[in-house]
């Protein structure tokens, strides 16, 4: 057993550190620190830059224009991501779909789709909620209707991130009314552009436009779009919990920037009797969310390690998932109280009105849908002890 | 980056694990403690036997070369198996400190507990210091060669069981300078040396010396004079991690037994591992012990790291550590209803040797409070 990196691994995290200095645009910086998504132009001008790296796909083996890195080069990759307030890349193609074409999709899918999801010139919206069904995913009413070489596709998506700027959405459609549950669903592509697909912008109470309303009226998706076979695309799902270790720890070790910027603000932060962080109570709650968060990158660390020598993690990709939405609170709300009146400003009346920056509060608001979205915690919670503890 | 046991760490994992299984059966546990007999010397030569009081020994002194790792895997069967034997001192305090001890008669003392014959106890705590290892009011005063020890320490973990004790007491500076400390060596029947024994609630049979001009030679200095505060802090590190490893097996072992009865035990016309309400505590109980697990690694792989992350792990370990093995057998005595409150089923020992662990050399809120001062 030992913490330390071997020499080779060093060596790719000094690069991994020097291209983050160099490259880290200074106005990402503070709203990533937050917590906060970026513009979806400054995603695709992040994500294109990586791309020209050769970095566009982390997590992709190399047949597919990924990196074919080790866990270890990804835990470092994210980890000095993390130390310079660089990005997060945004998942949807990467992580969601990309992985699935490439392991279900057929040779003609997978040359027209993955090219574009590596460059960012397509972007990729999922429709997979609807707005009865939230949790229970699977009592979707989307309807797909077999006609010649088209499904004729009706209903209505909810939750559908970045709709507005998709030209692409991977959609779960009901394909057999009269199958069990699960086995009538199937996956398929869409163009955003299809007659008959229409969005309405759904306002979160950060009163950022993330999200929208889909809704799909008679759409007709050209057969060919379909990934692997007709009612089973809810499987094709289980591709994602393999690499959900992956993706959680380079969630989750994002946690050091948002405790990182309350410590800041703690440290900055005055009050009568002087620094806000030489009160012991304000230090000791500080200390405890650091010791949490150190926990959990614990966690990371020993999943990613168990990736490197193929062990399976258990259910802990799931814990972390639970475990980093509920410290992404309680650190960001640490953070706005500790900026008292400084976090009051949350935007200005005029161009000549002070606005400040309204970062971790904005971060607070949004914080708030990680223990929503991807399975609310509690459904977290019942996977676990199903799958895990066999109850 | 790697968390995996070498092949001879499995090897003594399964070994100790057998061990507590063989000897620990809660039964056979319950008429040891029952018959008020203290640790069993017996199994305490098996254990020497086997090899587990000299894990950290180095080879060319009789041991096996090796690692906290090691020291942690033998740690965590204890704990899982509630044993009562005093590895702590012999098995990991003592390895630090004899060592650095002025006299010739080191290697017979060591030899002496390695074979499970002598048994060593750490007084670490004094009336006035809570958990501070630095505040000493013991003292030591220079006569002759030798010294005048004076004072009155208020735990020494198995110290009832002892045969001699490791004694912090003050030769210079003032009552909480970390200069002025210095280790001495006493044995039990030293003139002047009072040992008031007590049972914790674990059965751990623990003592609060009295010291009234104990007369020891120079021969019983452990370390430098007046400078012996980093090979107590070193000592006590080693403990502490020793302890989280312990604590670890506890917390496991009962969420596990708790998980069975979840399993088992039926009301309303099911097992109650089927309400939503015990399956949430269950894997809540369940991700404690992943996080107790990753820190008892970080404390322990921490232990060579440069004094400052050392010293931030070990508290940020201590803290966690203690917050969730509480928690988890609180819970496991919680979902167990009625029969987890009674003294008849493991669990509500090992929510009474978690809490003494957590006690030991300081709780969650003291080593909570030296991290934030750290970091500040």
């Amino acid at each position: 057993m030992d913490l330390a990196l071997d020499p080779a691994d060093l060596a790719f995290r000094d690069e991994v550190r020097a291209f983050f200095a160099k490259n880290t645009p200074e106005s990402f910086k503070p709203r990533v620190r937050a917590g906060m998504r970026l513009e979806p132009h400054e995603f695709v001008a992040w994500q294109k830059l990586l791309h020209a790296r050769g970095w566009g796909a982390p997590s992709w083996p190399k047949e597919y224009g990924g990196t074919g890195w080790t866990p270890t080069q990804l835990f470092i990759f994210e980890t000095e991501a993390a130390r310079a307030d660089a990005p997060v890349q945004y998942h949807q193609g990467l992580e969601l779909i990309g992985p699935i074409i490439f392991t279900f999709g057929d040779a003609e899918q997978k040359a027209r789709y993955l090219p574009a999801i590596l460059s960012s010139d397509d972007w990729w919206c999922q429709g997979y909620s609807e707005p009865n069904a939230g949790s229970d995913l699977a009592s979707l009413t989307t309807r797909a209707v077999r006609d010649g070489d088209h499904y004729v596709v009706s209903g209505q998506k909810m939750w559908t991130s970045y709709a507005q700027v998709a030209n692409r959405m991977f959609c779960l459609v009901r394909t057999d009314p009269d199958a069990r549950k699960q086995a009538g669903i199937s996956l398929l592509l869409l163009d955003m552009d299809m007659p008959g697909v229409s969005i309405r912008p759904i306002v979160t109470m950060d009163e950022i436009h993330h999200t929208n309303e889909v809704f799909l009226d008679n759409v007709r998706v050209p057969v060919a779009n379909l990934i692997g076979e007709e009612g089973k695309g809810w499987s094709y799902g289980k591709v994602l919990l393999d690499r959900e270790r992956g993706v959680t720890a380079a969630t989750t070790l994002r946690l050091s920037q948002q405790v990182r910027g309350a410590r800041a603000a703690a440290t900055a932060a005055r009050t009568a009797a002087g620094r806000l962080i030489d009160d012991p109570a304000t230090a000791e709650r500080l200390a405890q969310l650091e010791i949490e968060v150190t926990a959990l990158e614990m966690m990371v660390m020993r999943t990613m390690a168990e990736a490197a020598s193929g062990q399976d993690s258990g259910p802990r990709a799931s814990m972390i998932k639970v475990r980093w939405s509920e410290l992404l609170q309680e650190v960001t709300e640490f953070w706005v109280e500790a900026l008292g009146y400084g976090a009051a400003a949350f935007a200005p009346l005029a161009e000549v009105d002070g606005g400040g920056e309204p970062w971790p509060m904005l971060g607070m608001l949004y914080s708030r849908v990680t223990s929503i979205y991807g399975g609310a915690n509690e459904i977290q919670r019942n996977i676990i002890a199903r799958r895990a503890l066999g109850l | 980056m790697n968390f995996d046991l070498t092949d001879e760490q499995r090897l003594l994992q399964d070994s100790v694990n057998r061990f507590g299984r063989e000897h620990y059966d809660f039964p056979a546990w319950r008429a040891r403690v029952d018959r008020s007999e203290g640790f069993d010397r017996g199994l305490w030569a098996r254990m020497a036997e086997l090899g587990w009081l000299t894990l950290t020994v180095p080879e060319d002194q009789g041991g096996y070369g090796g690692t906290p790792v090691d020291t942690m895997v033998v740690m965590e069967g204890m704990g899982r198996a509630l044993m009562l034997e005093p590895y702590v001192g012999c098995g990991v305090i003592a390895p630090a400190l004899l060592p650095h001890l002025a006299s010739g008669g080191r290697e017979t003392l060591m030899t002496e507990i390695m074979a499970g014959e002598a048994v060593l106890s750490l007084a670490d705590a004094e009336p006035g210091s809570r958990y501070d290892l630095a505040t000493v009011e013991t003292r030591a005063e220079r006569r002759g060669g030798g010294f005048v020890l004076t004072g009155e320490k208020r735990h020494a973990l198995d110290g009832a069981e002892a045969d001699w004790f490791v004694v912090p007491a003050r030769t210079a500076g003032g009552p909480r300078d970390i200069h002025g400390v210095s280790l001495f060596l006493v044995p039990r029947t030293a003139p002047g040396l009072t040992v008031q024994g007590m049972r914790a609630m674990d059965h751990r049979r623990n003592a609060a010396l009295t010291m009234d001009g104990v007369v020891v030679g120079a021969d019983a200095l452990i370390g430098p004079a007046d400078e012996g505060y980093p090979l107590l802090r070193h000592a006590v590190d080693l403990a502490i991690v020793a302890r989280l490893a312990e604590a670890l097996g506890a917390m496991e072992a009962a969420y596990e037994q708790t998980l069975a009865y979840l399993k088992t035990r039926r009301q309303f016309g099911q097992v109650i591992g089927g309400f939503q309400a015990l399956q949430h505590r269950a894997v809540d109980m369940a991700i404690a012990c992943e996080e107790a697990r990753s820190m008892t690694y970080l404390a322990t792989l921490s232990l060579d790291a440069e004094p400052a992350e050392r010293s931030r792990a070990i508290a940020a370990a201590k803290v966690r550590v203690g917050q969730t093995s509480l928690y988890v057998a609180r819970q496991a005595v919680q979902l167990h209803g009625g029969i987890g409150f009674s003294d008849e089923l493991a669990i509500g020992h090992y929510l009474k040797r978690l809490t003494m662990i957590d006690m030991a050399f300081g709780n969650a809120a003291h080593h909570r409070a030296l991290y934030a001062a750290q970091a500040a």
